[in-house]
């Protein structure tokens, strides 16, 4: 098996008592983008920091391209990092900004000219060579501070927070223009984000973090349909959580039982548990139909009031109370102008979903 | 609308407290003196002579006496006490600048918690009176004092080393006295610094001397340049040190200045200097003043 370009290898990192990052190893593979996902304080900028060299491992190894970073200070590290704050020097235009990076490796003037006006070039921003920093709008020092941190080449490049800055409109565009430089560059990235929206645009892979630990590698779509653990189905995406026991367990399905539910949970694909094991089960909104009549089958339904309905435009958000007092959120793609079901609140209506739809899991 | 006038009003009445202060006791006093420097030193009370006369034919009369600018110039004790207190300011100020950059910066880069521990210890001296502290030096440095008699008491020295009366003692006395006024600024321009710019630097391949010479030292300019003001435009017409310390041979212009006010009871004269020491000073002032002015720019 060929070795990993990136290897983090049963890393740890304690402040005092505090483990930030508690024995987390994973791979990236050259050329991916590779996002680390979770809430503040998870630990993902701190492994971003031991990656870049700005913090030592209290235990475990860092290699890229099996070289061992443990002895390499952040000035010899191949790695480079695009900060949270962009970081931009206040007192350099950008194109010193930029050449900052090359002016270290004493290379010709001539080169580095060549090599900012190329850089600039791809990131759009050529024309703003002599601006100062605080001259720039928000997305114009996010690509400056995207072009500082390629223009050396970096085998690994680390992304803090990169379009947490901006604003959502501008954002949305950034993501793919992100996507279309790194595989024109081929560099690897390793983005850090709590952004699951910007997670799953840009990530080959996502890790997702928890409590200083790797609680769920994979690819974006396999994390949210198949959500390993409790915690990355809720956190993932929004989700109805309902708590049940196992009432058969045949090969080709399972049925569990829900207090909160009137009927059974039928799924389709398997887990294996012991006969009455507690179980979780996660629905997503947008994979429950609304309905005013009684669906056919007898599991796989929930009945309830309509409590309230959002319109956010490209799809309707309802809240439906069940009987059990449990609230239940459903979408709806408002594919129509006109939709030939019209819902109101306080409205009596069924929930019911596929038996692909539900993720188990036992607690 | 009255509402208005109302609030105008207190503005001008807010602005004019400051403004009345300036003008009441450093407007009048500098033209009271720039009046002096151009009139004549007589032997009387007031010992000089006035600008303004009426001569016989009910005419007005003004006469300005350049002479005591043109006699400071003849005179090499002015230019030679000029050159000296400029020598000793500008020579204090870097000592200060090499002594207070590092402590400034250790400062910031301490532990949160002991920053304002680091900062009192800074400005503790100014609890003592600074006379005190200057006597204290004569203590200290003197022929028979704690740093001679340790000195041979250790067999590093046979005969004490004259440090009083020199201009060592100034030196460091004046540094010594002045370092707070270089840290103070220091600290607070490089405490604002971000420390994402550091590690931006050091990630991008510059090693820990090169940040400081690419990053820390340029953006710290205006801070530098406020503490070497406030070090250097005091020191300038510095008095107390000189004359408690200083050798007799090498006179200061502040010893000057108030040797002709007081001894000559020339004021016509010390007039001409305070003016020349202050037109010589006004060049740092507006240095000082355009670089907070950008300063200020920049944090906007």
């Amino acid at each position: 098996m060929m070795a990993a370009y990136v290897e983090i290898d049963q890393v740890s990192k304690r402040f005092g008592d505090f483990v930030a990052v508690d024995n987390v190893s994973l791979q990236v593979d050259r050329g991916e983008i590779f996002c680390l996902l979770g809430a503040s304080g998870c630990g993902k900028t701190t492994l971003l920091r031991l990656l870049a060299g700005f913090e030592n491992p209290s235990s475990g190894r860092l290699l890229i391209d099996g070289q061992d970073l443990a002895a390499i200070p952040p000035y010899q590290r191949p790695v480079n990092m695009m900060f949270q704050s962009y970081a931009l020097f206040p007192h350099m235009t950008v194109e010193r900004n930029v050449a900052f990076g090359l002016e270290q490796e004493r290379l010709g003037r001539d080169e580095i000219h060549r090599r900012v006006a190329e850089i600039l070039e791809i990131v759009r921003m050529g024309a703003y060579l002599a601006r100062k920093p605080h001259q720039l709008s928000g997305g114009q020092r996010q690509r400056v501070a995207l072009a500082r941190a390629l223009i050396k080449r970096p085998k690994l490049l680390l992304l803090d927070e990169p379009l947490g800055a901006l604003d959502r409109k501008l954002r949305e565009h950034t993501q793919f223009e992100l996507i279309n430089i790194q595989q024109q560059l081929g560099v690897t990235f390793v983005v850090v984000t709590h952004d699951q929206e910007e997670a799953m645009t840009l990530a080959t892979r996502i890790g997702v973090m928890n409590h200083g630990k790797i609680v769920q590698i994979g690819a974006p779509r396999q994390i949210y349909e198949f959500p390993a653990t409790r915690f990355v189905a809720d956190f993932i995406g929004s989700v109805n959580l309902f708590d049940g026991r196992l009432i058969e367990d045949e090969p080709d399905y399972v049925r569990v039982r829900c207090e909160q539910l009137p009927a059974s949970v039928l799924v389709d694909h398997g887990i294996s548990a012991p006969p009455d094991a507690p179980l979780w089960v996660a629905v997503r909104p947008e994979k429950i139909n609304l309905s005013r009549q009684a669906p056919p089958d007898p599991d796989n339904w929930a009945k309830g009031v309509i409590r309230e309905i959002a319109y956010l435009g490209d799809l309707s958000v309802f809240l439906v109370r069940l009987e059990s007092g449990r609230e239940v959120r459903a979408t709806l793609a408002n594919n129509t102008r006109k939709p030939e079901e019209q819902f109101s609140r306080d409205m009596p209506v069924y929930l019911s979903w596929d038996a692909s739809s539900p993720v188990i899991g036992s607690t | 609308m009255i509402e208005r006038l109302r609030n105008s009003l207190g503005r001008k009445a807010v602005v004019s407290v400051p403004m009345i202060w300036l003008l009441l006791f450093f407007v009048v006093p500098f033209l009271i003196v720039l009046k002096l420097s151009f009139s004549e030193a007589l032997l009387a009370m007031p010992p000089y002579a006035p600008l303004l006369t009426w001569t016989h034919e009910r005419v007005l009369a003004i006469q300005l006496h350049l002479a005591n600018y043109h006699f400071l110039f003849t005179d090499a004790l002015y230019l030679d006490s000029f050159l000296y207190s400029l020598k000793v300011a500008a020579v204090s100020t870097l000592l200060c600048l090499l002594l207070g950059y590092p402590m400034a910066l250790g400062i910031t880069r301490a532990a949160p918690e002991r920053r304002n521990l680091l900062l009192m210890l800074v400005i503790l001296p100014f609890w003592t009176s600074f006379l005190l502290r200057v006597y204290a030096w004569i203590g200290l440095l003197k022929d028979d004092g704690l740093i001679n008699t340790l000195l041979m008491s250790l067999h590093l020295i046979s005969e004490p080393i004259t440090m009083v009366n020199t201009s060592f003692a100034v030196y460091v006395a004046i540094v010594y006295s002045y370092l707070p006024f270089m840290i103070l600024p220091l600290y607070s321009n490089l405490e604002k610094h971000d420390r994402s710019l550091l590690e931006a630097a050091a990630d991008l391949g510059a090693p820990p001397w090169k940040v400081f010479l690419r990053v820390t030292w340029p953006l710290s300019i205006p801070g530098v340049v406020a503490g070497a003001l406030l070090v250097f435009i005091p020191a300038v017409g510095e008095y107390v040190i000189p004359s408690l310390l200083g050798s007799a041979n090498q006179i200061m212009i502040g010893r000057v200045l108030s040797d002709e006010f007081f001894e000559n009871r020339d004021w016509p004269v010390a007039s001409a200097v305070a003016i020349l020491i202050l037109i010589v000073l006004l060049g740092p002032i507006i240095l000082f003043q355009r670089y907070r002015s950008r300063e200020l720019e920049a944090a906007s």
